[in-house]
């Protein structure tokens, strides 16, 4: 125990409601901090403002993967129907004029290949999955998933000092002021 | 608080004073953050009630027999043990598959176009609305994936080259319905699974270090929500709800295509798509109400299925109920108006055929039951809304049976004509496929979070950032009126409805 060295990752402050999280997290932007986090158990809407996030990229790339989509599927259809093995089916021609039958599949695959991009694009912007984050050694962030409303400062950030920081949260109105630190 | 008509005697010299409707609470009795996740995380850490294992238990049996007994049956002996004639080919796993495809579309409704319309009421139900669709699109696909008669062959759906050299028909409606109903499965268990993470982060935080933290702990991702992982996490949920959109509508539509591209008297109009769309709205929101309403009472979930949330229902039950019927009759008139004889009497012998009790039983439960929800005594009356549920329930499987048998059963030649009746291997498997849904319901309920919390948390009205700066500075020219809730405290002051049993419950620190 006594060997193990200990690395800061930040502070953690508790902040009493989504209001007061929202005040605080705009004096923590104007502050100069980057690497810092607003912690809520649901979405606060108005929050990425007051923190100076800016709007996800996420639906470019939707948009590439919804297009990649129907381009696969228009290939697939037309190239087996019409090019490698012209299918005649009740009379239906096996040409260009096929096209309008292969609408349903086009706009099917169009979403299908844009749900699995919402799923890996979001995986890999929030960089989850991972088995553990130097927060879950916190005693009190647990209740960030019921009903706490935290704001945690990093210590990578260069704004970063151990008396400064913890000033200014205390300025905000943080409470429960406590120094993350993970084993390393 | 001050009275809202002090307030308006102040502001009365300087403008006019609007009456302005209170906006509906969502969550009753004030209830904390920390309330609903106690509540909702109680439903599946603590024991189970014995009604939970009273319905598992007859649930899980008639499903291994059903499916598993059925489907091995089916499979060793040959598909010939359905009644399925040379004439009437799709029968029964048709109509079950249509059955079930069509529950499946209220989850998403629910979750997806309800999402873009902004009805918050949506966050109390969306879970196990979604979760709902999930197992009817499971129960649904056995029916074809076995219809197809050789099932070790039914990769043959799968567009990838086979030992015949041919290439799948992708100018089949059939095709495009292996598309549509797999994308349909996919998205929504993409859409259920991302609405669920934040939630199975919270069960993680209140599990005791172990095996079970283990778990949701790797089901959960490691979220943390913080405001830089809500953020793309709020757009992906935007997005999922806007692809979604279309798809639910698509889905149902394609598999009307299968009926509407035949050249079948009774099948070949172009009303099939949004009516089979509102029938499966119609259907689902049904099965979520038969579902929900005993799972609030045995759960204690009132203060978040409120009394509000089951009139939309009916409400929605009522419209979607009512544009099916529109198209039952819409369908009699251009039968009549197109003067073509075989469609005429694709009609007739609908109506006043053999099987003159299927369509009237699907007049009565479709049509005919969901009206008395003009009413709202009805629609606030549980055993009301029940009843007319089952009916929906009813009514919807026997829609499918008219529109599939009784125009398979006469087609153009005399000489096909021919009686349809099902095996007890039919009647088995579908059974069988209700204990299978029943069952995967009561085991989401025992091991997931049946409401999303996150969402029933942001529904409060304290969530809003902005809440406390509305509070020190009311809007004096307005009267807020009381809303529906407070009638409906006052009627249920009166005669207590069977749904408000546990209100006064206290309010935990």
């Amino acid at each position: 125990m006594s060997s193990t060295r200990q690395r800061v990752y930040g502070y953690l402050a508790e902040f009493k409601s989504a209001s007061a999280l929202y005040k605080a997290a705009e004096k923590v932007r104007d502050a100069g901090f980057k690497q810092w986090d607003c912690y809520s158990p649901y979405p606060i809407h108005g929050l990425d403002g007051a923190m100076g996030i800016k709007r996800s990229v996420l639906p470019w790339f939707v948009f590439c993967g919804g297009i990649t989509g129907t381009a696969t599927a228009f290939t697939l259809a037309y190239s087996t129907q019409v090019v490698i093995f012209p299918t005649v089916v009740q009379g239906k021609p096996a040409n260009i004029f096929t096209i309008p039958a292969f609408f349903p599949i086009m706009f099917e695959l169009t979403i299908l290949f844009s749900g699995f991009t919402v799923l890996f694009g979001l995986l890999s912007l929030i960089r989850l999955p991972r088995l553990n984050h130097p927060l879950f050694a916190s005693h009190q962030f647990h209740r960030a998933t019921d009903d706490g409303f935290f704001i945690a400062i990093e210590a990578r950030d260069g704004n970063f000092s151990t008396a400064g920081t913890r000033d200014l949260l205390e300025e905000i109105g943080g409470s429960n002021i406590e120094l993350v630190a993970e084993e390393d | 608080m001050a009275s809202p008509i002090q307030h308006a005697s102040e502001a009365s010299h300087s403008r006019p004073i609007l009456p302005v409707l209170e906006r509906e609470k969502l969550i009753l009795s004030g209830r904390s953050y920390h309330w609903i996740t106690a509540r909702i995380c109680g439903v599946l850490e603590n024991q189970q009630p014995l009604l939970w294992w009273l319905l598992f238990i007859p649930s899980a049996l008639i499903a291994a027999i059903g499916v598993g007994g059925g489907l091995f049956y089916l499979v060793s002996t040959g598909v010939g043990v359905w009644g399925n004639t040379n004439r009437v080919m799709w029968g029964w796993p048709i109509v079950n598959f249509v059955f079930w495809i069509g529950i499946g579309h209220a989850g998403t409704l629910i979750s997806a176009i309800l999402f873009l319309t902004r009805q918050n009421w949506r966050t109390s139900i969306n879970r196990a609305a979604e979760a709902m669709t999930i197992f009817a699109v499971m129960c649904a696909g056995i029916f074809p994936a076995f219809h197809v008669g050789r099932v070790w062959m039914a990769w043959f759906l799968a567009p990838v080259p086979n030992a015949n050299a041919i290439w799948q028909n992708f100018k089949s409606p059939l095709l495009w319905d292996v598309f549509a109903v797999s994308t349909y499965f996919t998205v929504s268990l993409i859409f259920w699974f991302l609405g669920m993470v934040p939630d199975l982060a919270t069960i993680r935080d209140r599990c005791q270090p172990g095996i079970r933290k283990i778990i949701y702990g790797i089901l959960s991702l490691g979220w943390r929500g913080g405001n830089r992982q809500w953020s793309h996490y709020e757009m992906a949920y935007l997005l999922l709800a806007a692809l979604s959109t279309p798809l639910v509508l698509s889905v149902h539509s394609v598999v009307s295509f299968d009926f509407a591209t035949s050249v079948v008297p009774g099948w070949h109009t172009t009303i099939f798509p949004p009516y089979f769309v509102a029938g499966a709205i119609f259907g689902g929101f049904a099965m979520v109400l038969t579902i929900m309403v005993p799972a609030r009472f045995i759960y204690g979930l009132q203060d978040l299925i409120t009394m509000k949330h089951i009139d939309n229902m009916a409400k929605i039950i009522l419209l979607t109920g009512t544009i099916v019927g529109y198209a039952y009759l819409m369908e009699l008139f251009v039968a009549f108006y197109s003067g073509a004889i075989y469609e005429m009497d694709a009609f007739k012998f609908r109506i006043a055929g053999p099987y003159w009790w299927a369509y009237a039983a699907m007049m009565t439960c479709n049509v005919i039951a969901p009206q008395v929800f003009w009413s709202r005594a009805c629609r606030e009356n549980l055993w009301v809304v029940m009843i007319v549920a089952m009916f929906v329930n009813v009514g919807m499987w026997f829609e499918r049976f008219v529109i599939i048998v009784t125009t398979l059963a006469r087609s153009w030649l005399p000489g096909d004509w021919k009686t349809y009746a099902p095996s007890a291997a039919d009647q088995i498997l579908f059974i069988g496929t209700i204990g299978f849904f029943l069952s995967l319901f009561l085991l989401f309920l025992r091991f997931l979070p049946c409401i999303n919390i996150a969402e029933v948390k942001w529904a409060k009205r304290e969530s809003d950032p902005h809440y406390e700066d509305h509070v020190e500075h009311p809007d004096p020219g307005v009267i807020k009126e009381p809303a529906y809730q407070h009638e409906l405290a006052q009627l249920s002051a009166q005669k207590p409805a069977i749904g408000n049993l546990e209100p006064q419950l206290s309010i935990p620190q």
